[in-house]
């Protein structure tokens, strides 16, 4: 919404400083967006008179000009055709910006003819968007004015935000009225008018009802439209509205001046009678913004016996709009409900003043006197007489009582107000009050479609009073417990683990096109958004690998070589809840490191994300059983399932070359997927650690290689080798693998066995090693390397 | 000069001339070895009288004593020497750079996210969740937003294709709102809790992404008034900024599931007011759609954005950057991991 200063106070008596409006207009809630002076950029700019015009000696389109300031007469260089002697043109000096370049003036040789200035367009003060020649000043004016002051430009242009529940404001009356209310002014009453018609209205009008509950009209003929008075078109113009024509100036005015949309039809245009109904699918309107729209049933439109001539609230119709030739028109101003005015400017997408308020809500009680109001103007500018009105229906409004305990306004705002305050800041909003035993009730007025309840009225008088008013109170009573349950603490704990392990932690979208999804295993067609931002984001991820796949892509692309990313986020399965997981998911590509005086670069490979993942299974305290392969989007014979008993718990992975070449990243590509939600919980956590045995006896190491067939898991040969003595602690690190070829491969193991009570004899040691060879033998089919 | 006297002298003299350990070893060998000089003197001593072999071996056993610690202490010396030299070649250049340690970093809006359910752990408030994907219901309905309202359209919802299982047409929530809801219909008040979670709207420039993340807090109790919100959210954000002065406006505002409603600005670097979050006391109508009675119970609500406190409090200027895994910008606006308990 936005209106200038002296608009306002045509509402407000008021002595308060723009600072001081602006400031209590944002603690209304009526939040100031900005504060222009359009005669700010415009001040240096004087009115001057052209004292002398002759050709210029050495261009056929130039004029030299001797032009008289107002203190001295100067040279200046002029294209522009209407330069002439005798005009009052603008000036600009040498050292100005001209508003429409930004550049600073300077003294310049045009032609060999020097130059002292320039004469100004409308469009490079930028008054206008486009303009032929230079301005042509009121001869009238004193030469040597600053051309904003004359023009009055020097009235701050007043932007402010009004919320949707803030219909009433849409108007400059309703915004004085609030602020009146706060105590800076004393609200203007709106000038009433009452026209008596002085003969019938010719056209008759039929109303559907349920189509519009309330609709007045009159024609008014023998008026003559033209541009309308200088007073309106400023007004206009200064809060961005193009003038047209006095008729559509004067609807203009009332949906700002007032917040009452009104709506003049050509009626010499109108083909037979008029009736106000429903659309029905299919009818098609041509609107004045000359777009021809294709109607669906239940819009409110407006037709005569040739089709729909306007859309009710909404937009008029091109066939009976108003031009310079129009003599009679058939003025409407009726109560359009929000909801249809909604439904239909969103189906049609049309967006215009008119939508914007009645889908707010329009003062029902504002309909005839608007009409009455419209019509004086009408008269008044355009000349014309006007016929008797036409009322259909009832204004759609019903006083209501809210009971009203101000205690509320302590208990539930936090701020004890005086009474008196109250009753007087409601009475000054337009609300009735009318006194019972317990207090009072308080009647809205019609323009406020958004108060039903006390919590209502609590918020309004905190607002006139100011929110700044209320006291902080600091929080009291703090239960102590932790913000995050176990399992959501655990995300985090996920996060710091898998940073300290080297990856880097990204966040990337919730969707993905469906296309991306296609090699990990698609998305479900109950997740395909119905209104995608783009093709790229048309659904809902199945899995976060596609989208870490793109992000290292991008950062190959900037000559990231080592790249190590996770994300703990949410996959969708199915649009349930129990369909979202929350996934911690990671991927490497390339190379681990890079080459350093210290270390020498080396690929990433499947070790490292099983390294990733387990160190996220430790948080259970339990390990998971690693099964061999994984779904299809991993490499089937270098990828892995961890499951702890029957559930699936994460993968881990080289990716499949199929997905590498898919997304076009620079490989080897590996990763790891774990699903937070099924870890178990660690079992009730008790603080003590299981008994420590320090044996002083010294440990045993040895080194053993033993060739196993190909298939041998190394997890298997190393469970072999523990359980071989269960009596003592044996541990082992493998040291070597090697494929030997024909189906065989050997594994290097040092194994270490730590004595209990006593040094082991070369005897037993002996004795124990034969335990781990047979336990090989006899659980993998392993041999020693001879 | 007896015997003694010249073996002591010389022997003196020449470990004088020695630099080398094994010179050492060798003149110790001369001296003291099976045949050295002194040894063959000792057992001389078997041939003397009792008297003599008293005198004698006293002398001969100082001798000893004076020249073993004679020898220990060129040894010492030498190998002082040899340690200094080899040092001398073994310097290293100390301001190469050291082995790489690979630590990854957190996104800042994870620890944004962190540092808000810590401030407001301290507040008595746990994290409660809720479904990215949405019944209409939860997201609108029980919020109090009329259908067909403004308001309803000014969220660029985005829609699934089917239904839930009740009916209600499926949304990606466009706030963490609907968190409230789940909450008050499972939860007898007292509840204090707080909402952080992915959200979604239609929406992409550059102070807009179709995803982004919400902070959403709720309180509903008997006593709980707009007092205590400012008190909340004052405590929230001077801890947040880490500023105890910084200054806070509230302002009326408009959400159809607060009322009062109150728009919060900060004042920012003594410039200008930032508005950085929606809050208000809890509509009458939520807390009945929700089975609460609002005569008996009320509390505030509030949401903020964490994309937005983290780009104040960090100085991060594109939003879109959160989402884009350029290693560049995580590596700047990240922070190393931290152990938690």
């Amino acid at each position: 919404m936005r209106f200038t200063l002296s608009w306002l106070k045509e509402h407000l008596d008021t002595k308060a400083s723009l600072e001081e409006i602006s400031e209590k207009l944002t603690s209304l809630g009526l939040v100031v967006d900005k504060i222009k002076n359009p005669g700010e950029a415009l001040t240096p700019f004087t009115i001057c008179e052209i004292v002398e015009a002759e050709k210029h000696p050495n261009a056929d389109r130039l004029q030299v000009c001797k032009v008289q300031t107002g203190s001295e007469v100067i040279q200046v260089v002029c294209g522009a055709k209407n330069a002439r002697k005798g005009l009052k043109a603008v000036l600009a000096r040498p050292g100005h910006i001209i508003p429409s370049t930004q550049q600073v003036l300077k003294v310049g040789k045009v032609r060999d003819v020097e130059s002292f200035g320039m004469l100004c367009s409308s469009e490079e003060l930028l008054l206008e968007e486009a303009s032929e020649g230079i301005i042509e000043v009121d001869p009238k004016a004193p030469v040597g004015k600053s051309y904003a002051e004359w023009l009055e430009l020097n009235d701050p242009l007043i932007e402010i935000e009004v919320t949707p529940n803030r219909g009433d404001c849409l108007s400059v009356h309703g915004v004085a009225r609030d602020l009146a209310a706060t105590g800076i002014g004393t609200l203007k009453p709106l000038k009433i008018a009452k026209v008596s018609g002085t003969f019938p209205c010719p056209l008759s009008l039929k109303v559907d009802l349920e189509a519009c509950p309330y609709f007045t009209g009159r024609v008014i003929r023998g008026l003559k439209n033209g541009p309308s008075p200088e007073w309106l078109q400023k007004k206009l113009r200064a809060i961005g509205l193009r003038p047209i024509s006095a008729l559509v100036d004067i609807t203009n005015f009332f949906t700002y001046d007032w917040g009452r949309p009104l709506h003049v039809f050509d009626a010499d245009k109108i083909k037979g009678n008029l009736s106000v109904r429903l659309s029905k699918e299919g009818e098609t309107f041509k609107a004045l913004d000359e777009k021809i729209y294709t109607l669906s049933n239940e819009m409110t439109v407006i037709v005569d016996d040739s089709g729909v001539i306007s859309l009710a609230g909404v937009m008029g119709g091109e066939s009976t709009g108003c031009d310079e030739t129009t003599q009679t028109v058939f003025l409407e101003s009726a109560f359009f409900d929000p909801i249809h005015t909604s439904i239909t400017g969103r189906a049609l997408n049309i967006i215009s003043d008119s939508r914007h308020r009645f889908e707010r809500g329009v003062d029902p009680l504002s309909t005839l006197p608007g009409l009455e109001a419209a019509t004086q103007m009408i008269l008044d500018i355009c000349g014309g007489e006007a016929s008797q009105v036409l009322v259909e229906g009832q204004p759609p409004y019903e006083e209501m009582e809210i009971p009203f305990f101000t205690v509320r306004l302590e208990t539930l705002g936090g701020l004890a107000i005086d009474p008196m305050e109250v009753e007087k800041i409601l009475r000054s909003l337009g609300f009735k009050l009318i006194e019972d035993e317990n207090g009072y009730s308080v009647i809205p007025p019609s323009w406020r479609f958004d108060i039903t309840q006390e919590a209502d009225l609590v918020e309004e008088i905190l607002r006139i009073v100011g929110y700044d008013k209320i006291p902080s109170v600091p929080y009291g009573e703090r239960p102590e417990q932790k913000p995050l349950a176990p399992a959501q603490e655990r995300r985090f704990v996920i996060r710091d683990r898998l940073a300290s392990q080297g990856l880097t932690e990204v966040i990337t979208w919730s969707f993905m096109s469906k296309q991306e999804a296609k090699l990990f295993g698609g998305i479900d067609k109950h997740l395909i958004l119905m209104n995608p931002l783009s093709q790229d984001l048309n659904g809902m991820r199945p899995n976060l690998l596609p989208n870490l796949l793109k992000a290292a892509l991008q950062n190959q692309n900037r000559a990231a070589e080592t790249i190590a990313f996770f994300e703990v986020g949410p996959q969708y399965a199915n649009p349930t809840p129990e369909g979202q997981s929350l996934m911690a998911t990671g991927l490497r590509c390339a190379l681990f490191n890079q080459n350093t005086w210290c270390e020498k670069k080396r690929p990433v490979d499947i070790y490292d994300v099983k390294a990733d993942a387990l160190a996220l299974f430790e948080l259970t305290g339990l390990s998971p059983q690693v099964e061999a392969s994984g779904p299809s989007w991993y490499h089937p014979g270098r990828s892995g399932t961890f499951k702890f008993g029957p559930q699936v718990v994460g993968y881990f992975g080289e990716l499949h070359p199929r997905v590498l070449k898919a997304f076009d990243v620079k490989g080897p590509a590996l990763a790891f997927e774990v699903f937070i939600d099924r870890l178990p919980q660690p079992k009730k956590k008790t603080m003590a650690k299981p008994k420590l045995e320090l044996s002083p006896y010294q440990v045993v190491d040895r080194d053993f290689a033993f060739v196993v067939a190909q298939d041998v898991a190394a997890d298997s040969l190393i469970k072999a080798v523990v359980k071989a003595e269960p009596s003592l602690k044996i541990s082992l690190s493998i040291f070597d693998v090697f494929a030997m070829g024909e189906g065989k491969k050997s594994l290097a193991l040092r194994i270490r066995i730590h004595p209990k009570d006593h040094t082991l004899t070369e005897n037993e040691i002996q004795m124990i090693s034969q335990k781990i060879i047979s336990s090989v033998e006899k659980n993998v089919g392993g041999a020693l390397r001879q | 000069m007896t015997q003694m006297e010249q073996l002591k002298r010389t022997f003196l003299k020449d470990l004088e001339g020695i630099s080398t350990l094994q010179g050492i070893e060798d003149l110790r060998v001369k001296a003291l070895g099976k045949k050295g000089d002194i040894t063959l003197l000792m057992k001389d001593l078997g041939q003397k009288t009792p008297e003599e072999r008293r005198t004698l071996g006293a002398e001969l056993n100082a001798l000893k004593d004076v020249l073993v610690t004679a020898l220990e202490e060129r040894k010492e010396i030498l190998e002082e020497d040899s340690l200094k030299e080899r040092l001398t070649s073994e310097t290293l250049d100390v301001t190469l750079p050291p082995r790489p340690r690979t630590t990854g970093n957190i996104h800042p809006l994870s620890h944004v996210m962190d540092q808000a359910i810590h401030i407001f752990g301290q507040m008595g408030f746990v994290v409660a969740e809720g479904p990215d994907i949405e019944e209409d219901f939860y997201n609108f309905t029980a919020l109090n937003f009329p259908p067909d309202h403004p308001a309803r359209q000014e969220q660029d919802t985005f829609y699934l294709p089917s239904s839930s299982s009740t009916g209600q047409p499926l949304v990606l929530r466009t706030h963490t709102s609907p968190v409230q809801i789940r909450t008050m219909l499972k939860t007898q008040p007292p509840i204090r809790i707080i909402a952080p979670g992915r959200t979604y709207r239609s929406d992409y420039d550059a102070t807009h992404t179709p995803m982004f993340h919400q902070i959403e807090g709720l309180v509903i109790d008997k006593h709980t008034h707009m007092g205590h919100l400012k008190g909340c959210l004052e405590e929230f954000c001077r801890l947040f900024f880490e500023d105890p002065s910084l200054k806070l406006r509230f302002r009326p505002g408009y959400f159809p599931f607060t009322e009062p409603s109150a728009e919060v600005d900060i004042w920012w670097k003594g410039s200008s007011w930032l508005e950085i979050l929606g809050c208000g006391m809890v509509h009458p109508n939520v807390l009945r759609n929700c089975d609460i009675d609002p005569k008996e119970y009320q509390g505030f609500a509030f949401g903020m954005g964490l994309e937005r406190i983290a780009m104040l409090k960090y100085g991060i200027e594109d939003l879109r950057l959160f989402f884009e895994s350029d290693l560049r910008w995580l590596n700047h606006y990240g922070f190393a991991p931290e152990a938690r308990e």
